[in-house]
C-alpha cells in the first residue's frame, strides 16, 4: 500500500473521558473506520493490530458491496480496549500500512447496551424500539434477540444503543419506564466510576 | 480486652475460637437459649464442644452475660430486619452501661443507624461493624480512612451466593432454577435463599455503607431493590455477546441506595466470579479504589470483628 494512501484522522475522545483514563480493567468502546484494498487477507491484516495492542473485537461491518471513492473497500470495526491502549491501536495500524479514516468518537458521544427480559416479542418489540428511540433520545445500532423456549416464552434482547455525551441517565431513566410499562426487566449497565 | 460475645452461630463462635490469637480475652458466650459466663475467660473449647455437640452451651442465661466484667459485647447474633431485635436491645444495653459494641450483625446498623449513633454520643463506649459489610474486606475502614466525606459512592458485588449463581449460569449456560439447585447441594445458597436472590441481603450492606457515607438517614425501606431470580441463562449469553455480564450490584451514595443486576465488562474490575465479592470506593480526591476478598463465613468475618476490636480505645 502507497504511503499516500494513509489518511489518518484520530478523532479523540471526550476530553471528559481522558479523567477516567486510569483504569483497572475498565474499558471503553470505540469505532474505527478503515479502508482496505480489494485483496485477499487484507480484513485480517487489518484486525491483528487490533487484538495484539490489546483491543477487544466487539463487531465487524465489512461492506463488501460498497466502494469508497478510492475504490477500497469500507469496513467498520468496533471494540473496546481500556482508554489508555486506544491511541496504541490506532497508531499500530498506521504502522501496518492500514488506512485509518475515523477513529473514537462518532457523532453521537456515547454507546451503552442494555438487556431486556421478558416477554419481549409478545409485548411488540419493535414498538419497544421506537419507544426507546423517541423517549431515550437514542439510535438503536444494533439488536440481538434469543427466545430458547420460543417467542410466547420469556426471552432476552441486547440493544446497542448511541445517545448523546452525558445524556446516559437520562435514557436509561427512559428506558426503566419503558419497560416497567411492558412489564420488562431491564438489565441496565453500571455507569460512573471506572466500569461504565 | 474482654469479649462478651452475642450469638453462637459461624462468625460467634470464630470470634471465640480467634480472641486469644489477637491478644484477648472471652468472658462470656450466649446463644439464644444459653450463656457461658466467667470473668476469668470462659473455657471456650469446652463451649463449643457442646454447642456443636448439640448440648446446651453453658448453664447460666443471657442476663448473666449483661453481668460480667466486659470491655466489648460483640454482637454476632442474626440479623434481623424492621426493628432489629434483639440486636438492637443489647447493643443498647452494653452502650447505656459504657462498653464498646462490635456488631457483626447488619440489622441495628442499617435499620437503626441514627438511634445507635446517639445511643453511642451518650456512652463511653464507641461502636464498630465492619464486619456487617463484606466479611473479611475492609471496606467500612477504608472508608473511614478516606474520611466518608471524601467518598462519592460505593459500588459493588457483596453477595455470594447471588454471584455464585451468576457466575455460574454465565459459564454452563444454565438457567437460574438450576444452579441454585447446585448451590443448595454445594452449601453456597442456604435451603431458603430468597434474602440473598432477591437482592435483600446485599441491599442491607449498602444501606449501612449509605449511612456511613451520610451519617445516616437510610433504612431499607429507602433502598431501591431488584433480585436475580428473572435473570434467564440467555440474558447472561447476550451480555456475553457484547464482551459483558450480569452482576448483581449495589449503588451506595448520599443520595440513596440502589441494588439489581447490571451489566458489567466481563472482564472488569467488578465482574468477580464464584462467592468472590469486591467494592469499588470512589473518591473525591484520590480516584478508585478497589478491595476484593471473601465476603462471607465464620474465621473471615471474625477476623472483621477482631479487627475492630483492635481499633477501639481503651475504655
Amino acid at each position: 500500500m502507497d504511503a499516500c494512501d494513509t489518511e489518518v484522522t484520530a478523532v479523540s475522545n471526550d476530553p471528559a473521558d481522558d479523567e477516567k483514563a486510569e483504569t483497572d480493567g475498565g474499558v471503553r468502546a470505540y469505532t474505527v473506520r478503515l479502508e482496505l484494498v480489494d485483496e485477499p487477507g487484507e480484513l485480517l491484516r487489518a484486525l491483528a493490530p487490533i487484538a495484539d495492542n490489546g483491543g477487544n473485537l466487539l463487531s465487524i461491518h465489512h461492506e463488501r458491496g460498497s466502494i469508497t471513492p478510492r475504490g477500497h473497500i469500507p469496513v467498520e470495526v468496533d471494540l473496546e480496549s481500556p482508554p489508555d491502549r486506544f491511541d496504541g491501536i490506532v497508531e499500530a495500524l498506521r504502522d501496518a500500512g492500514v488506512n485509518v479514516i475515523q477513529a473514537g468518537a462518532e457523532h453521537y458521544g456515547e454507546e451503552i447496551s442494555v438487556v431486556l427480559v421478558g416477554n419481549i416479542v409478545e409485548t411488540d418489540l419493535s414498538d419497544t424500539l421506537s419507544k426507546i428511540e423517541s423517549d431515550a433520545n437514542a439510535v438503536v445500532r444494533d439488536l440481538s434477540l434469543t427466545a430458547p423456549d420460543g417467542t410466547e416464552a420469556v426471552s432476552s434482547a441486547r440493544i446497542r444503543l448511541a445517545i448523546d455525551s452525558g445524556q446516559s441517565d437520562a435514557a436509561l431513566s427512559a428506558i426503566r419506564s419503558i419497560g416497567s410499562d411492558k412489564e420488562l426487566t431491564v438489565v441496565e449497565p453500571l455507569l460512573g466510576g471506572e466500569t461504565a | 480486652m474482654k469479649l462478651a460475645i452475642l450469638g453462637a452461630g459461624d462468625v460467634g463462635r470464630s470470634v471465640a475460637d480467634l480472641a486469644g490469637d489477637y491478644g484477648h480475652d472471652v468472658v462470656a458466650l450466649a446463644d439464644s437459649t444459653t450463656a457461658t459466663v466467667d470473668d476469668d475467660g470462659i473455657d471456650i473449647d469446652g463451649a463449643l464442644e457442646r454447642k456443636l455437640a448439640g448440648d446446651a452451651l453453658g448453664s447460666s442465661d443471657l442476663e448473666t452475660v449483661f453481668e460480667a466484667d466486659y470491655d466489648v459485647l460483640v454482637e454476632a447474633t442474626p440479623t434481623t430486619l424492621g426493628d432489629a431485635q434483639p440486636g438492637f436491645s443489647h447493643t443498647k444495653r452494653a452502650l447505656e452501661a459504657d462498653r464498646h459494641v462490635v456488631l457483626a450483625n447488619k440489622g441495628p446498623v442499617a435499620e437503626r443507624y441514627e438511634e445507635l449513633r446517639a445511643l453511642e454520643a451518650a456512652s463511653a463506649g464507641s461502636i464498630r461493624f465492619e464486619a456487617t459489610v463484606g466479611g473479611a474486606i475492609p471496606i467500612l475502614s477504608t472508608v473511614e480512612d478516606s474520611t466518608p466525606q471524601a467518598v462519592t459512592a460505593v459500588r459493588g458485588v457483596l453477595n455470594g451466593t447471588a454471584n455464585f449463581i451468576l457466575t455460574r449460569m454465565a459459564a454452563e449456560g444454565l438457567d437460574y432454577e438450576h444452579v441454585l439447585a447446585e448451590a443448595q447441594d454445594l452449601g453456597v445458597a442456604e435451603a431458603d435463599p430468597t434474602f440473598d436472590v432477591d437482592g435483600t441481603d446485599a441491599a442491607l450492606k449498602f444501606v449501612i455503607l449509605a449511612n456511613v457515607l451520610a451519617d445516616g438517614g437510610f433504612a431499607l425501606n429507602d433502598a431501591t431493590v431488584d433480585g436475580i431470580q428473572n435473570i434467564p441463562g440467555s440474558a447472561l449469553d447476550l451480555a456475553a455477546e457484547d464482551g459483558r455480564t450480569i452482576r448483581l450490584i449495589g449503588e451506595a451514595t448520599r443520595d440513596g441506595v440502589r441494588v439489581g443486576p447490571r451489566l458489567v465488562p466481563e472482564n472488569g474490575p467488578l465482574a468477580v466470579t464464584g462467592t468472590r465479592n469486591i467494592v469499588q470506593i470512589e473518591t473525591r480526591n484520590a480516584g478508585s479504589l478497589h478491595s476484593s476478598g471473601r465476603g462471607a463465613g465464620g474465621p473471615e468475618t471474625a477476623t472483621a470483628v477482631l479487627s475492630d476490636v483492635g481499633r477501639l480505645p481503651p475504655l
